[in-house]
C-alpha cells in the first residue's frame, strides 16, 4: 500500500528522535526501573564509564553506567553474570538508540535479599531489640573475651593477632562455628549461648569479608535474636566497612572489621596499663611520704605545744617568786636585826649604868660573907670575916658588935 | 568513693583486675589520710605488694586462647599465629 504523502505528518530526525525521547522520557515506569538480565558486551574504557548490554531469552538492552555510579559498585561487573540493574531508559539521539541508564548494579536475588533485609529490620527494630538504651558498655579491661567465629578464617587469627599484640593479659575462649550456609545459624546461636554460660566480659562475633549471600547468616532472625539476648556485651565485626547486617544493630557495639572489632574489646592496651601503674605507683609513694610529713609536723607541733606548757616554765616562775621573797625576807630580817641592835645598845647602856661597880665608885661598898659569899644587906646578916669590895679592890673585916 | 570488698586473698593469688582495683582503693584511703599511722604503713606495704604483682602480671602476661568444645568443655587452642 502506498502512504499518502500528504496526510501523514513530515518530521526531521531530530524531531522524531526528540519526541520518541520525550515519550520514554514522560512514562515514570521507565524512568525508576529495575531490570534483570545477563550481562554481555562489556566494555570498560578509559573513561571510566561502564557500557554492557543486559540480555534474556528474547531481547537485549543496552545500558551505560556513568563513572561516578560505577565506582561506586561493590563487585565487579562480568559478562555472563545474572544481575540486577536499576535506572532509567534514556534516549541517545545521535545513534537513534534508547538504552538503560543505569544507577546501581547487584547480583540477581540480591534485590530479594535486601527486602527480606528491610523487613526484618523493621520488625525487629519495633520490637525494640536495636534500642539505643539496650546497648551495654564494653569493659575497659576484659579478662576473658569470648570469640565467636570460623575456625578457619583470616578473621580468627586476625582478631587473635589484635588481642595478643594489645592485651595479651586477658584470656579468649573461642568458640567455632560455621559462619556462612544453612548450618550457620543455628550454629551461631548454640555458640553465643555456650560462651554466655563461662560469663565472659566481652563476645566478638565475627566475619571476614564475603558476598551478601556469605554474610547473610549474621541477618538471619535466630542470630540476631542471640545477639540482643546476649549476657555479655557483644560487638559485631562482619564483612568489611561497607556492610551492614541485622547483627550489627543488635549488638552493643558494631565493628566495621574483624581487626576493628578486637581492638574494641581490648580498649585499653599492656601500654596503657604500664603507665596506669606507674602511676598508681607513685601516687602510692606520694601518699605515705606526705602522711608521713603530717605526721612529724603534728608531732613538732605538739611538742612546742607541749613545751610551751611544761612544768620547766612553771618552775622558772617560781624561782623567780623564790627569789623575790628571799629577798624580801632578807631585807626584812636585816631590819629586824638592826632593830634589836639598836634596842640592844640602848639596853646595854641601861645595863651598864646598872652595874653595881659604878655604884662603887661613889663610895658605895658590897659587903658579903666570906663563909657563904652572901651579900649582907641587913645587920642582922652580918657575922663573921666579911669581904668588902670597893671601887678599887676588896679587904676582909670582921663584926666588932 | 565507694569502697570495694577488701580481699583477703595473698597478692599473688590476685587477678591483674582484682590487684588494680585493691591498689586504686589503698591509694584512695592514703590520699584521704584518715586510717591510723600503723594501719597506713599495713596499706602501704600492701600496695607495694600489689605494684610488683601487678608489673610482675604485666611482664609475664601471654594471651592464653581455649576453645569451646561441642560438648561444652574447654580445651587449649593452637592457632598457628601463637
Amino acid at each position: 500500500m502506498q502512504p499518502s504523502l500528504f496526510s501523514s505528518v513530515r518530521l526531521t530526525v531530530s524531531q522524531i528522535t526528540f519526541r520518541i525521547r520525550q515519550q520514554l522520557e514522560n512514562d515514570p515506569t521507565l524512568q525508576d526501573v529495575w531490570v534483570e538480565g545477563e550481562i554481555s558486551n562489556l566494555s570498560r574504557p578509559a573513561s571510566g564509564h561502564i557500557y554492557f548490554t543486559l540480555k534474556d531469552k528474547n531481547a537485549s538492552l543496552r545500558c551505560v553506567m556513568w563513572k561516578t555510579d560505577a565506582a561506586r559498585l561493590r563487585f565487579s561487573l562480568r559478562d555472563g553474570m545474572a544481575v540486577e540493574a536499576h535506572g532509567k531508559i534514556a534516549v541517545y539521539e545521535p545513534q537513534g538508540q534508547y538504552q538503560l541508564v543505569a544507577n546501581s548494579v547487584q547480583p540477581k536475588g540480591e534485590g530479594a535479599l535486601y527486602q527480606e533485609f528491610l523487613r526484618l529490620k523493621s520488625l525487629l527494630e519495633a520490637e525494640g531489640l536495636f534500642d539505643a538504651e539496650r546497648k551495654r558498655p564494653v569493659p575497659a579491661l576484659p579478662g576473658v573475651i569470648g570469640i565467636v567465629t570460623s575456625p578457619t578464617g583470616a578473621a580468627l587469627r586476625d582478631m587473635l593477632n589484635t588481642v595478643r599484640r594489645r592485651l595479651p593479659l586477658a584470656q579468649v575462649l573461642f568458640a567455632p562455628s560455621p559462619v556462612q550456609g544453612a548450618e550457620a545459624p543455628p550454629a551461631l546461636v548454640r555458640a553465643l549461648q555456650a560462651l554466655n554460660s563461662h560469663s565472659p566480659d566481652v563476645i566478638l562475633l565475627a566475619r571476614g569479608g564475603g558476598s551478601i549471600e556469605d554474610l547473610w547468616a549474621f541477618n538471619d532472625e535466630r542470630v540476631v535474636r542471640a545477639v540482643a539476648a546476649s549476657a555479655a556485651p557483644v560487638i559485631s565485626g562482619v564483612g568489611h566497612e561497607t556492610d551492614f547486617t541485622l547483627c550489627d544493630f543488635a549488638a552493643d557495639l558494631r565493628a566495621p572489621t574483624p581487626t576493628a572489632a578486637a581492638e574494641l574489646a581490648a580498649p585499653t592496651t599492656l601500654e596503657d596499663l604500664r603507665l596506669q601503674l606507674g602511676y598508681s605507683s607513685s601516687r602510692l609513694a606520694d601518699s605515705i611520704s606526705s602522711l608521713l610529713a603530717e605526721r612529724r609536723a603534728l608531732v613538732s607541733a605538739l611538742a612546742s605545744r607541749l613545751k610551751y606548757v611544761s612544768p620547766e616554765r612553771r618552775i622558772q616562775s617560781e624561782y623567780q617568786r623564790l627569789d623575790a621573797l628571799s629577798r624580801r625576807a632578807f631585807s626584812a630580817l636585816n631590819h629586824r636585826v638592826e632593830l634589836q641592835s639598836r634596842r640592844l645598845d640602848g639596853v646595854s647602856k641601861r645595863l651598864l649604868s646598872l652595874d653595881p661597880k659604878s655604884v662603887l665608885l661613889r663610895g658605895y661598898a658590897i659587903v658579903a660573907r666570906k663563909e657563904d659569899g652572901a651579900i649582907v644587906a641587913s645587920v642582922k646578916e652580918a657575922r663573921g670575916t666579911m669581904r668588902v669590895q670597893v671601887s678599887d679592890g676588896e679587904f676582909d673585916v670582921v663584926r666588932g658588935s | 568513693m565507694p569502697k570495694t570488698k577488701r580481699t583477703e586473698k595473698p597478692v599473688e593469688e590476685l587477678t591483674y583486675e582484682e590487684a588494680i582495683a585493691e591498689l586504686e582503693d589503698i591509694v584512695a584511703s592514703l590520699e584521704e589520710g584518715r586510717a591510723a599511722l600503723q594501719d597506713s604503713m599495713n596499706l602501704f606495704e600492701r600496695g607495694r605488694a600489689l605494684i610488683a604483682h601487678c608489673g610482675s602480671l604485666l611482664e609475664t602476661a601471654q594471651l592464653k586462647v581455649r576453645a569451646l568444645a561441642g560438648d561444652g568443655l574447654i580445651t587449649p587452642f593452637e592457632d598457628e599465629s601463637g
